[in-house]
C-alpha cells in the first residue's frame, strides 16, 4: 500500500511538470466539447431552394407562399428556365429545386391531378430526406386545403372525416437538437483518450527512458506498478468528466436528468475496460510513437466508428452490428445518454452496466497478466 | 564466502546465443570486473543476474537466492545501475531518492540519513531540489549510484557506469566504488576501460558469450603473457607495426597511442644478449623509417586481452 501511494505520488508530480499532459487532460476536453457542440449539428434549419415557376398563377404563388411561410425553405433563386435551375443544383447553391408546370392551376381548377417536380441534391442523403419530409408535409396540407375548397364549392361542408391527424410529442430531446444527443457521448470519448492513449504512453515512456528497467530490479511487485499507474489516470478521468459535465450544464444548458453519482459509478466501470486496453497497448508497443499509433488506429478509431457515436448502429450491415457488441464504448454511450437525457437509473441500465463490467474485468485481467509476463 | 554463484548460465535470443554456458563465482566484498567487447554478452548476463531477463538455461545464486526460482528475494538484496541513466528526469533529485528509497522500504530518519549520504557522494548537497534532467552526466552517474546503493544492498551491479564521462569524473566514480566496497558491499562492474579493470580485485573476460579468462589482474598477466613485452615509441606506428608483425620473434603487435606494444614469443631476462639482439634488429629494421625508442615494460591488461582475443580469431 505504501509503495502504491509512493508510485501515485510520483505519477502526479510528473504529471504536474508536464504542461502537455495538462493541456490534454484539462483543456482538450473543454475545447472538444465546445467545438463538437457547435460543429456536430446535423439539424437542418432551412433549405436553400431554387424555383422555376412556369405557371406564375395564383395557385402556384399560393403554394410557394405556404412553403416559404413554413420557415424551412428559403428561395434564393427564381429561375427563368430549367437549365438555370439545374445549374443552381450543380453548383450546390441550392439543395432543392422546385418546378411548377404551366398547367398547375388549370389542372387544379379542372379537378385533375396536378404535378409539380421536386429535385433534391442527394449527396447528403440525410439532409435530402429531412428536406423531402418537410415538403411532403407542406404539400399534404396544401392538398387537403384544395380538397376542402372543392368540397365547399360543391356545396358540401368542410369536413375532416376520414383523416388521421397525428399529435406528435418528442420525448427526452424535445427540440430534436443533435447536440443534446452528441454531447453526453463526449464523456466517453474523453475517457477513452485519457485512459487508453495516455496510460499506454505513460507506461511506454518508462520503458523507453529505461526507468521501467530500474523499477523491475526493485522489489516493487507488478500489481503495485499497475495500480500505481492506473489510479492516477482514473482520477484524471474523473476530473475531466466533471469538467465536461460542467461545460455541458453551464454552457449548453444540458442538465443530467439522472443521478450524477450513478453516472460516476458507470464511468468507473467503463474505465476498467479502457484502462485495460491502455495497459494492453503498452505491452505491444516499444516506443511512444508506436503506442500512439496503435491506440489511435487500432483501438480508438474503431471504437468511435462502431459505438454508435458517429453512425447509428441500426443502419450498419448485420455482420458489423454483431461486431459492435464487442465495443465497450457502445454500452457506455447507451448508459450515458440514458442517464443524461432520459434520467434512467440502475433498474433500466443494469444489463449494459453488467456487460461493461464483465468486459472491463476480462480486458484488465488479460492485460495485467500480459504486462506481468512482459516484466518477468 | 560466495556472493554470486553462476552455474552454466545461457541466454538465447532466437538462434543467437548471447551468453553461452558461463560459470563463475564472485566473493563477498570484492570488486568484480566483468569485461568484454561490445556485444560480448555483458549486459545480458548482468540483466539475468538482476532478474530483468530470464535465463534460457542454467541458474545463478545471487546472495544465496536462485534468480530462476526466487527472483523476489534476489531483488531485495541487490542494487542495479544501468548503462543508460534511469532515474526520473522530470523529478527532482530529492524526489528520486525518496521514491527509490521508499520502494526499498526506507523511511523516517534512516531514509533521511541515506539520502544525505547519497547527496553527499554525488556532490549534490543542498541541490536536492533541482530537476534531475538538468544535471551533467558526471553528477547523474554518481546520483544513480547513490540511488542504487542507498538501501545498502549486499551486491551492487554496475553496467558500464562510466560510459561517456571525462577522466576526472571517472576517477571520482571509482573512488566511490572503493568506498562502497569498503562498506562491505560486493561490487559487480562491467566496463570496457581496461585501466579501470586494474582497480578490480578479480576479473573475468567474455567473448562472443563465452568465458575466456578469469583471475586477478596480476594473475591474468602472469598466466597469459608468459613472454616479454617491449614498448616501442615511434612516430609512424602503423608502418612500424606492419614491419614487425611478420618477424620470427614477434607474437603480437598492437598500437597504443604513439607507441607499439610488441609481445615476444619468449620470456627474456632484462639485459640478456638475446633481448639485445632483438632490440638491435628492431632498431635496424625501423631505422630507415623512424627513430625508435625501445623499453621493456610490464604487460598491461590491454596486452593480455588483445593477445587473448587475437589468439581466438
Amino acid at each position: 500500500m505504501k509503495i502504491i501511494r509512493l508510485f501515485i505520488n510520483k505519477e502526479f508530480r510528473q504529471f504536474l511538470r508536464d504542461p502537455k499532459m495538462f493541456v490534454i487532460v484539462l483543456i482538450a476536453p473543454i475545447v472538444q466539447l465546445v467545438f463538437l457542440g457547435y460543429a456536430a449539428n446535423r439539424d437542418l434549419n432551412y433549405v436553400n431552394t431554387a424555383v422555376y415557376d412556369m405557371d406564375k398563377s395564383g395557385k402556384s404563388r399560393e403554394l410557394l407562399r405556404d412553403m416559404e411561410g413554413s420557415g424551412f425553405f428559403k428561395f434564393n433563386d427564381f429561375t427563368a428556365n430549367y437549365d438555370d435551375l439545374e445549374k443552381a443544383l450543380d453548383d450546390g447553391r441550392v439543395l432543392c429545386g422546385i418546378v411548377i408546370p404551366d398547367d398547375f392551376e388549370k389542372n387544379i381548377m379542372n379537378r385533375r391531378t396536378a404535378d409539380i417536380q421536386i429535385i433534391f441534391d442527394g449527396s447528403d442523403g440525410n439532409k435530402a430526406s429531412i428536406a423531402s419530409g418537410y415538403i411532403l408535409n407542406i404539400l399534404n396540407n396544401f392538398s387537403s386545403e384544395i380538397t376542402a375548397e372543392i368540397q365547399e364549392r360543391s356545396g358540401l361542408k368542410r369536413s375532416l372525416a376520414g383523416m388521421i391527424i397525428p399529435e406528435t410529442r418528442v420525448w427526452y430531446n424535445p427540440n430534436l437538437t443533435t447536440r443534446n444527443f452528441m454531447l453526453p457521448s463526449i464523456v466517453g470519448l474523453i475517457l477513452i483518450i485519457i485512459t487508453i492513449n495516455m496510460t499506454s504512453l505513460a507506461i511506454v515512456k518508462e520503458r523507453e527512458v529505461g526507468t521501467l528497467e530500474q523499477l523491475i530490479v526493485t522489489p516493487i511487485r507488478p500489481y503495485q506498478m499497475i495500480v500505481g499507474k492506473l489510479v492516477p489516470f482514473t482520477i484524471l478521468g474523473f476530473v475531466s468528466i466533471i469538467l465536461v459535465l460542467s461545460v455541458m450544464r453551464f454552457w449548453f444548458g444540458i442538465e443530467v436528468k439522472g443521478s450524477v453519482t450513478f453516472l460516476f459509478v458507470c464511468s468507473f466501470v467503463f474505465m476498467l475496460s479502457t484502462l485495460g486496453l491502455g495497459l494492453f497497448v503498452s505491452t505491444i508497443s516499444r516506443t511512444q510513437q508506436q503506442a500512439m499509433i496503435t491506440s489511435a488506429f487500432l483501438v480508438i478509431m474503431p471504437m468511435i466508428f462502431l459505438s454508435g457515436f458517429a453512425f447509428p448502429i441500426d443502419s450498419m450491415p448485420e455482420a458489423i452490428q454483431y461486431l459492435t457488441y464487442l465495443i465497450p464504448l457502445k454500452y457506455f454511450i447507451t448508459i450515458i445518454r440514458g442517464i443524461v437525457l432520459k434520467g434512467l437509473g440502475f433498474s433500466e441500465l443494469w444489463k449494459d452496466l453488467l456487460t461493461l463490467f464483465l468486459m472491463g474485468a476480462a480486458i484488465l485481467t488479460v492485460s495485467s497478466l500480459r504486462f506481468r509476463k512482459k516484466l518477468e | 564466502m560466495k556472493s554470486i554463484e553462476v552455474k552454466n548460465l545461457t541466454k538465447k535470443f532466437g538462434d543467437f546465443i548471447s551468453v553461452n554456458d558461463i560459470s563463475f563465482d564472485v566473493y563477498k566484498g570484492e570488486i568484480f570486473g566483468f569485461l568484454g567487447a561490445n556485444g560480448a554478452g555483458k549486459s545480458t548476463t548482468i540483466k539475468m543476474l538482476c532478474g530483468i531477463l530470464e535465463p534460457t538455461s542454467g541458474d545463478a545464486l545471487v546472495s544465496g537466492f536462485s534468480i530462476d526460482k526466487d527472483p523476489e528475494n534476489v531483488k531485495k538484496n541487490i542494487g542495479y545501475m544501468s548503462q543508460k541513466f534511469s532515474l526520473y528526469g522530470d523529478l527532482t533529485v530529492n524526489e528520486n531518492l525518496n521514491f527509490f528509497g521508499g520502494i526499498y522500504g526506507l523511511e523516517g530518519s534512516i531514509l533521511e540519513k541515506r539520502k544525505d549520504w547519497a547527496l553527499n557522494i554525488s556532490g549534490l548537497e543542498n541541490k536536492g531540489n533541482i530537476l534531475t534532467s538538468t544535471l551533467s552526466v558526471g553528477f547523474k552517474q554518481r546520483l544513480a549510484l547513490g540511488a542504487a546503493v542507498m538501501h545498502e544492498p549486499k551486491i551492487v551491479f554496475l553496467d558500464e557506469p562510466t560510459g561517456g564521462v571525462d577522466p576526472v569524473s571517472r576517477r571520482k566514480f571509482w573512488d566511490l566504488i572503493h568506498e562502497i566496497s569498503d562498506k562491505g558491499m560486493t561490487v559487480f562492474v562491467t566496463t570496457h576501460y581496461l585501466d579501470e579493470a586494474e582497480f578490480c580485485n578479480r576479473i573475468i573476460l567474455i567473448n562472443a558469450g563465452k568465458l575466456i579468462a578469469s583471475g586477478s589482474p596480476a594473475e591474468l598477466k602472469e598466466e597469459f603473457i608468459e613472454s616479454t613485452v617491449l614498448e616501442i615509441i615511434c612516430d609512424d606506428t602503423i608502418a612500424v607495426t606492419e614491419l614487425l608483425s611478420d618477424e620470427d620473434y614477434s607474437q603480437n603487435v598492437s598500437v597504443f597511442g604513439n607507441s607499439i606494444h610488441l609481445i615476444l614469443k619468449k620470456k627474456y631476462s632484462e639485459n640478456s644478449e638475446e633481448l639485445d639482439i632483438i632490440k638491435r634488429s628492431i632498431s635496424e629494421k625501423t631505422g630507415k623509417q623512424d627513430k625508435v625508442k625501445i623499453n621493456t615494460i610490464l604487460p598491461s591488461l590491454e596486452d593480455v586481452f588483445l593477445n587473448l582475443l587475437e589468439r581466438r580469431e
